[in-house]
């Protein structure tokens, strides 16, 4: 499903109150009201079939991007439309054709078997008997969800119960899946099956995806285009690679030093961590070649090991952010 | 419909199981009916001419609201409460129905299905053991019968009108210390309303609160002859017609307002 969004404004008003006794007793008599720009001029468009990562730091705007386009809240002001339809003025109809996960909160009954959440869904969504059977079937078999369906909510583990809420949101096959942080607090093993089950729906059903995550390795292992918000605005859209690219290159070589006592000394790669015999360089790939690089510090030093790479996502993000705060 | 009646049947189901919350209550509106009993008794043996109805009508009257204590609405549903508090209710609204007879249907099953529990044992008791007696005709425990259903109605339209009152003010808690107070008084729960003083009669006919409990009751005592009887289900249903149509005008401009909590 074809998703339109052109310079959506969202605010709120936030009452504030004053810290201590009689900050709380000058709250009785006078209200302090702050209000906060939660999306400023949001634009960006997705094609039908496309899994988009929509990441940002905390409190950026990427719930209340979601919201908006599940209908739930209603813009100050721009366009957003999703098949064509304004989500929050056709909800009923909209709502129809989407499924949604909210990692941190469950839709499903709390203290009765996933599968009278399930069946309750079912009837909310008018699924016909036939195709609820072999849509059940089929998640079951994808989730494992086998062992889990009669077992009260409450007793499942927070990665068993997340299978459940994605098979929730799938049950009525919607066309466009908004996920928010389904992989909050997962262990390794619980991520890795919610990924495979995402990548798996996007390109087998084609199933629209918009995904939020604090988890860089959920971006990398699912998200070709990455739409990256900070407090409210777009920082940047488009791939992964283009994102890294943004901030001044870099890369790392990590060796380590037959010498445990030894250091390298480069005038064109900076020392950032030291570990025992293992010693990571960063340096500028535009400036000096790898191969040049590793073939001056090698001739220099004894190395028992190298290898090179890219720095870890999470410190190009951070920087982005801190750029955008400069 | 199917929508709803699943979500109905689902929480009834649900509700039903707490068979223990229910024995519990039984006894408390046992001992409690009993007291109000003895309080009309020890009223009917100093002037018992001042009454507005026989004493064996005032006991079943008090029996028949100890059995239906749970249709009183305490406070909005206490499911939805939850889900406002802490921002489940997104999940309310990505669901494609109408968010308000979802949750009447909600709070439909919150209020039959603790009552159904108590009612019954309560009247079996009461017919048996404490003096409760059987419906003044069989038309009148026809009349009685449709009184109460229109009577759920009421009080379940009255419940969603409090949940959506939630949508401004988040936590309950207002809501749930004002409304008892104006519903056990005027719904005929504390005193049956006849024996109000006159000048209060006619407030206490305009409000909705005596549809809940004086009505349907004073058809079953037959305190209300056969000719009020339109009359009286007539006044429950409009009110219960009118709080579903301001519940839906309210639900209509709070989700416009609507901050979903929490991210």
């Amino acid at each position: 499903m074809h998703i339109v969004v052109e310079d959506l404004v969202k605010t709120f008003r936030i009452a504030e109150r004053r810290s201590g006794l009689l900050g709380a007793l000058a709250g009785v008599v006078r209200r302090r009201h702050r209000t906060v720009r939660a999306l400023d001029g949001v634009s960006f468009e997705i094609g039908a079939g496309e899994l988009v990562g929509y990441i940002g730091p905390n409190g950026a705007g990427k719930s209340t991007t979601v919201k908006v386009l599940a209908g739930i809240l209603v813009p100050d002001s721009g366009r957003c439309e999703v098949a064509g339809r304004v989500p929050w003025k056709r909800r009923i109809e909209h709502v129809r054709d989407i499924g949604v996960v909210f990692g941190q909160r469950t839709q499903l009954w709390w203290d009765l078997p996933a599968v009278e959440s399930f069946e309750l869904l079912r009837d909310i969504y008018r699924v016909p008997a036939g195709d609820y059977r072999r849509t059940l079937d089929e998640l079951v078999g994808l989730l494992d969800l086998a062992p889990l369906l009669d077992t009260p909510v409450r007793q499942l583990s927070l990665g068993q119960r997340m299978r459940c809420d994605l098979a929730a949101a799938l049950l009525h096959s919607p066309r466009l899946l908004y996920l928010d942080e389904p992989t909050i607090g997962l262990d390794a093993v619980s991520k890795l099956a919610v990924r495979d089950f995402i990548r798996e729906r996007n390109r087998s059903r084609g199933v629209t995806v918009l995904l939020t995550t604090h988890d860089m390795d959920d971006i990398e292992a699912l998200c070709r285009r990455v739409i990256l918000i900070h407090e409210g605005g777009i920082l940047h859209d488009g791939p992964l690679d283009a994102l890294r690219a943004r901030v001044r290159p870099e890369r790392r070589l990590i060796v380590d030093l037959a010498d445990a006592n030894g250091g390298i000394d480069d005038r064109e790669a900076e020392v950032v961590a030291r570990e025992g015999r293992r010693v990571t360089l960063r340096f500028d790939p535009a400036r000096t070649p790898a191969a040049e690089l590793i073939a001056r510090i090698a001739s220099r030093h004894a190395l028992r090991d190298l290898f090179v790479e890219n720095p870890p996502i999470e410190e190009v993000i951070a920087r982005i952010y801190a750029e955008a705060r400069a | 419909m199917r929508a709803y009646a699943a979500v109905f049947g689902a929480r009834f189901r649900a509700l039903l199981q707490y068979r223990a919350a229910a024995a519990a209550g039984l006894g408390t509106q046992v001992f409690w009916g009993l007291i109000r009993v003895m309080i009309f008794g020890a009223f009917y043996a100093t002037a018992p001419q001042a009454a507005p109805m026989s004493f064996p009508q005032v006991v079943t009257y008090v029996w028949l609201g100890q059995g239906m204590i749970r249709l009183l609405i305490w406070r909005s549903d206490p499911a939805v409460e939850g889900m406002i508090r802490t921002g489940t209710v997104a999940y309310e609204l990505v669901r494609p129905v109408d968010l308000y007879w979802l949750w009447f249907s909600r709070s439909a099953a919150n209020l039959t299905a603790p009552t159904l529990l108590r009612a019954v044992p309560m009247y079996a008791l009461a017919g048996l053991v404490l003096g409760m007696e059987p419906p003044a005709s069989p038309a009148a425990g026809a009349a009685w019968a449709a009184s109460v259903a229109v009577a759920v109605l009421l009080a379940t339209s009255m419940c969603t009108l409090a949940s959506i009152s939630l949508l401004w003010t988040i936590s309950g808690e207002g809501v749930s210390r004002l409304l008892p107070a104006a519903v056990w008084c005027l719904s005929g729960m504390v005193i049956p309303l006849p024996f109000f003083p006159d000048w209060a009669q006619p407030v206490l006919r305009a409000l909705p609160f005596r549809g809940m409990m004086d009505l349907p009751f004073r058809i079953y005592i037959g305190h209300l002859g056969a000719g009020d009887w339109a009359g009286a289900l007539g006044h429950q249903a409009a009110w219960a017609a009118g709080l579903v149509l301001l519940g839906r005008w309210a639900l209509c401009r709070g989700q416009r307002r609507l901050v979903v909590q929490g991210g």
